[in-house]
């Protein structure tokens, strides 16, 4: 690598605002995740439930968000929602594209949150439930004391791997208008297509630094709650 | 009986039929709602949706999409079974070296979202001039495809080979046979039958990431939808129309996936798996 080329380089970081783009998936990550998190809590609570037009409505849920490819999602949102029907989440422009990216992500991932947690509901044996009956607990304390905490605990690590297809899922924002990182790589390839491969590796770089953290953390957190059996 | 919930008796029964019509009606009044806002919108007005009960839409968009749609999901899904063949493989060979540069590269490509992949690959075969101008968004689209749903496969092998009891290669090696032959014709037969619900449900990621293929200009059914739309004034519809066909192709696959975890378990010594391995899990001891 010669003084010439990383010059070059990095004269990419004046004039484009890497860190900027990360941020905003950070954001859309960060918020879709929250509020999946909730939407998905209540799909898996409505699956799980005993009522049966419950389950009817959160099982089509899940299987219609899920094999909905995102990008028809994403563009639903901007071409739809706003486009057609008018819905403006912010008078500001920028944030209510934003907004509508976080929508997207959020219905699409939130079928995948309550498959999450519905696993974990599986990982706990029947006889856990058998034993609490058997002591005289009553269904709300042997749902909030024994089942739903090991529930919980065999759910994190399919919750990780939601959170880390999220992380890599908002680039797809970039069908809702968002500026964020694959939409600036796109920009920076093509006022700089001399250091193409440069810039494709440190955007993949920098997925690579925010995914596996992610991935590690989950691993290790599940591990280290997983319920010996 | 379900974890949660014991045998019902006579008052519990009672109590859920009223909780499922009140809950009845709360599901039923939200569709309702949603279909009154569309309909005062004009999105329910039967001009917009007429036009797909015709032949125009489907023959000059959805079904010349639909194909381009299959067609880069059918090349990748061959392709990403070669690169994960030959890195799963590389994954459980006894060098070292080649062990890490294998984890390494599958490790990498499963982090990296595929749309920073295809609009690297679409701007740089562009750059490149090395293919005609019109192949480039197909072939940007199935290397993308290929390197994280390969990185996938190649992670279903390896965990295929690593979920068989300890027996199989002990007991092919007891027969005389050599590491690599055991490999080949004990452990990524049985492993693959194992993985096969996994890789049916793999299948379903990689036709839902074709329509990523709408940001590099790949013509597929997505793209073709909206410019049917954007044409004849009902885009929300069209969108409808393609999300419907995407639906029913992936929910047949999903009840393949299915049908296919019911029935392997007795041709391998593997436990048969659903879903494919999480990311980063691999780098530890197994």
């Amino acid at each position: 690598m010669d003084d010439g080329f990383l010059q070059q380089y990095l004269s990419l970081f004046d004039e484009f605002d890497v860190l900027a783009a990360f941020w905003v998936n950070i954001q859309l990550t960060f918020f879709a995740g929250i509020l999946a998190l909730i939407l998905g809590t209540v799909l898996a609570t409505m699956r799980i439930s005993p009522v049966p037009s419950l389950q009817w409505a959160g099982s089509t849920y899940v299987t219609l968000l899920r094999n909905t490819p995102l990008t028809i999602i994403m563009v639903f949102c901007v071409l739809g929602l706003w486009g057609q029907l008018g819905i403006t989440l912010s008078p500001d422009f920028t944030t209510n594209f934003f907004r509508l990216a976080v929508v997207g992500l959020t219905v699409y991932h939130a079928a995948f949150v309550c498959e999450a947690l519905r696993s974990g509901v599986n990982t706990v044996p029947v006889g856990q439930a058998e034993a609490a009956r058997a002591i005289g607990l009553s269904f709300w304390p042997a749902a909030r004391l024994i089942i739903l905490p090991q529930a919980f605990r065999g759910s994190v690590a399919p919750l990780g791997n939601v959170l880390i297809a999220l992380t890599k899922n908002s680039t797809v924002a970039a069908a809702a208008s968002v500026a964020e990182a694959s939409s600036l790589m796109r920009t920076m390839i093509e006022f700089r297509p001399d250091v193409i491969v440069a810039i494709f590796l440190t955007f993949a770089l920098g997925f690579v630094l925010i995914v596996v953290p992610i991935g590690l953390a989950t691993t290790a957190l599940s591990r280290r709650l997983a319920v010996a059996r | 009986m379900s974890t949660l919930f014991d045998v019902p008796g006579p008052v519990a029964r009672r109590r859920m039929v009223w909780v499922n019509i009140a809950a009845t009606v709360v599901v039923a009044g939200i569709g309702v709602w949603v279909l009154l806002r569309l309909g005062d919108k004009g999105q329910l007005n039967p001009a917009l949706w007429k036009p797909f009960l015709t032949a125009s839409p489907w023959v000059d968009y959805l079904i010349p999409g639909l194909i381009d749609t299959l067609t880069a999901a059918g090349i990748s899904i061959v392709t990403s079974a070669v690169f994960g063949f030959v890195f799963g493989l590389g994954r459980l060979s006894p060098s070292r070296a080649v062990r890490a540069v294998s984890g390494t590269i599958v490790e990498f490509f499963r982090a990296v979202p595929v749309l920073l992949m295809m609009i690297f690959f679409y701007l740089g075969l562009g750059k490149l001039q090395i293919l005609e101008p019109s192949d480039v968004p197909l072939v940007a689209v199935v290397l993308g495809l290929t390197f994280y749903n390969g990185s996938v496969f190649a992670e279903l092998v390896r965990s295929g080979v690593h979920g068989l009891p300890r027996g199989q290669r002990e007991a092919a090696l007891a027969v005389g046979l050599r590491g690599g032959q055991s490999l080949r014709l004990i452990e990524v037969p049985q492993a693959l039958i194992a993985m096969l619900p996994a890789i049916a449900s793999q299948l379903v990621v990689i036709l839902k990431d074709t329509a990523l293929g709408l940001i590099v200009t790949y013509p597929e059914l997505l793209d073709a939808a909206r410019r049917f739309g954007s044409g004849n004034g009902n885009i929300l519809q069209a969108l409808v129309v393609a999300a419907l066909i995407f639906i029913v192709i992936n929910y047949g696959l999903t009840r393949l996936a299915d049908l296919l975890a019911g029935r392997v378990g007795k041709r391998t010594a593997g436990k048969p798996r659903a879903e494919a391995p999480s990311l980063v899990v691999a780098t530890g001891n197994d």
